[in-house]
């Protein structure tokens, strides 16, 4: 029940960050530097919650077979596979990693 | 059928079947970390902003809390305020359409509209981008989310793995250059030092941190990061945008120069697609 409240909280405020942009006046964010923390903060985030999907296992670091399909989207990634291609190929290489014995 | 003449229109639809298609991939994400088929749904319809929702999943995934997720959705929200003020400079919507536009801001969209120099093909880029990606994302959301809760064991298919290379193919293509990498790498070490000290899901949110503080004190380039995660016109070189610069020079070119953004490397060609 409370993760509803959470998850419709986040709704509100992701509108309202698209509603700001319409509705303050471009003065007031022209400042450079807004532009480049909202920049930053989204490469920052997704490196992180690439880190923590990855060997992140509650509260302790773990080498299982998301390693595996951490290098496999890389691999994907560097030979310019589309975004569907990229996360099947983590998937199946999880999977089969599972398959082969290693968790 | 005039309308597929357009180029915006036709780049608009197939951003929109891309996207929408990785939504199967969202879907299924969701309802195998722990969310319903409604609260996924809910996510897709009114949140809609890929990477947030992904942080979203993510967060409770990895059994952090609701204020965690939370926390992470908003904070990757902000990129598209950015948007909606660069949006909102070039395409001035009134009334209602300041509402509805504001709420298909998004990476697809404002890569479809600001890639393009006619006003009224930016127009016709951003409604059809943000009108096609809500309407695929949020049907193939659904698909991904009933075919996931028929999974099973999540794991013995690998989509935890799958959550890995998602976030990964998001930030992929932000990583250009030294600076952003550098970024990408600190906020990397930054979760992994934090993990044994606080509850899961705040490592994220000190990997934030420690990006805000690195974009406020440093000195790069002011849209670091801000290239949407879709390439509807292609690489350009870093040359075009000044060749282009005489095309701006319209109503909108004054913010367009300040504020930056996507427009600047990602460019339009005219010649090239034609």
């Amino acid at each position: 029940m409370t993760l509803w409240i959470w998850l419709l909280i986040a709704c509100v405020l992701a509108y309202a960050w698209k509603l700001v942009g319409y509705f303050v006046p471009a003065k007031f964010l022209e400042d450079p530097r807004t532009s480049r923390v909202a920049g930053t903060m989204t490469i920052g985030l997704l490196a992180s919650l690439t880190v923590v999907n990855a060997v992140v296992s509650g509260q302790a670091l773990a080498a299982d077979a998301r390693l595996g399909a951490l290098a496999a989207a890389a691999i994907a990634l560097v030979l310019r596979a589309p975004f569907l291609v990229v996360v099947v190929a983590g998937a199946g290489t999880a999977a089969l990693l599972r398959i082969l014995g290693w968790n | 059928m005039k309308l597929l003449a357009s180029p915006a229109v036709r780049v608009g639809i197939s951003i929109s079947i891309a996207t929408g298609l990785y939504g199967v991939s969202f879907g299924a994400l969701a309802v195998t970390s722990g969310l319903n088929f409604w609260q996924t749904m809910v996510l897709s319809l009114l949140l809609f902003s890929g990477g947030s929702q992904f942080a979203f999943i993510g967060v409770v995934a990895g059994g952090g809390s609701g204020l965690a997720a939370m926390s992470a959705a908003t904070l990757l929200g902000m990129r598209n305020g950015i948007y909606g003020m660069q949006l909102n400079a070039l395409l001035r919507p009134t009334g209602w359409r300041k509402y509805v536009g504001a709420q298909l801001t998004i990476d697809e969209s404002t890569a479809t509209s600001t890639g393009q120099t006619d006003p009224a093909e930016q127009q016709r880029g951003f409604w059809t981008a943000g009108i096609g990606v809500y309407v695929l994302w949020n049907l193939f959301t659904a698909v991904g989310a009933l075919a996931g809760s028929g999974l099973g064991d999540p794991r013995q298919w690998g989509l935890d793995g799958a959550a890995v290379a998602a976030f990964l193919a998001l930030l992929w293509p932000r990583l250009k250059g030294r600076e952003p990498i550098a970024i990408a790498v600190v906020c990397a070490v930054a979760t992994v030092v934090a993990v044994p000290f606080v509850p899961p899901g705040v490592p994220i949110l000190v990997a934030a941190v420690v990006a805000a503080l690195v974009g406020w004190f440093s000195h790069g380039r002011r849209d670091e990061g801000l290239e949407p995660d879709v390439e509807p016109y292609g690489t350009h070189g870093h040359g075009h945008h000044q060749d282009r610069h005489g095309e701006h020079q319209d109503r909108h070119s004054d913010h367009q120069d300040r504020l930056g953004g996507p427009e600047r490397r990602r460019g339009t060609d005219p010649e090239a697609r034609a």
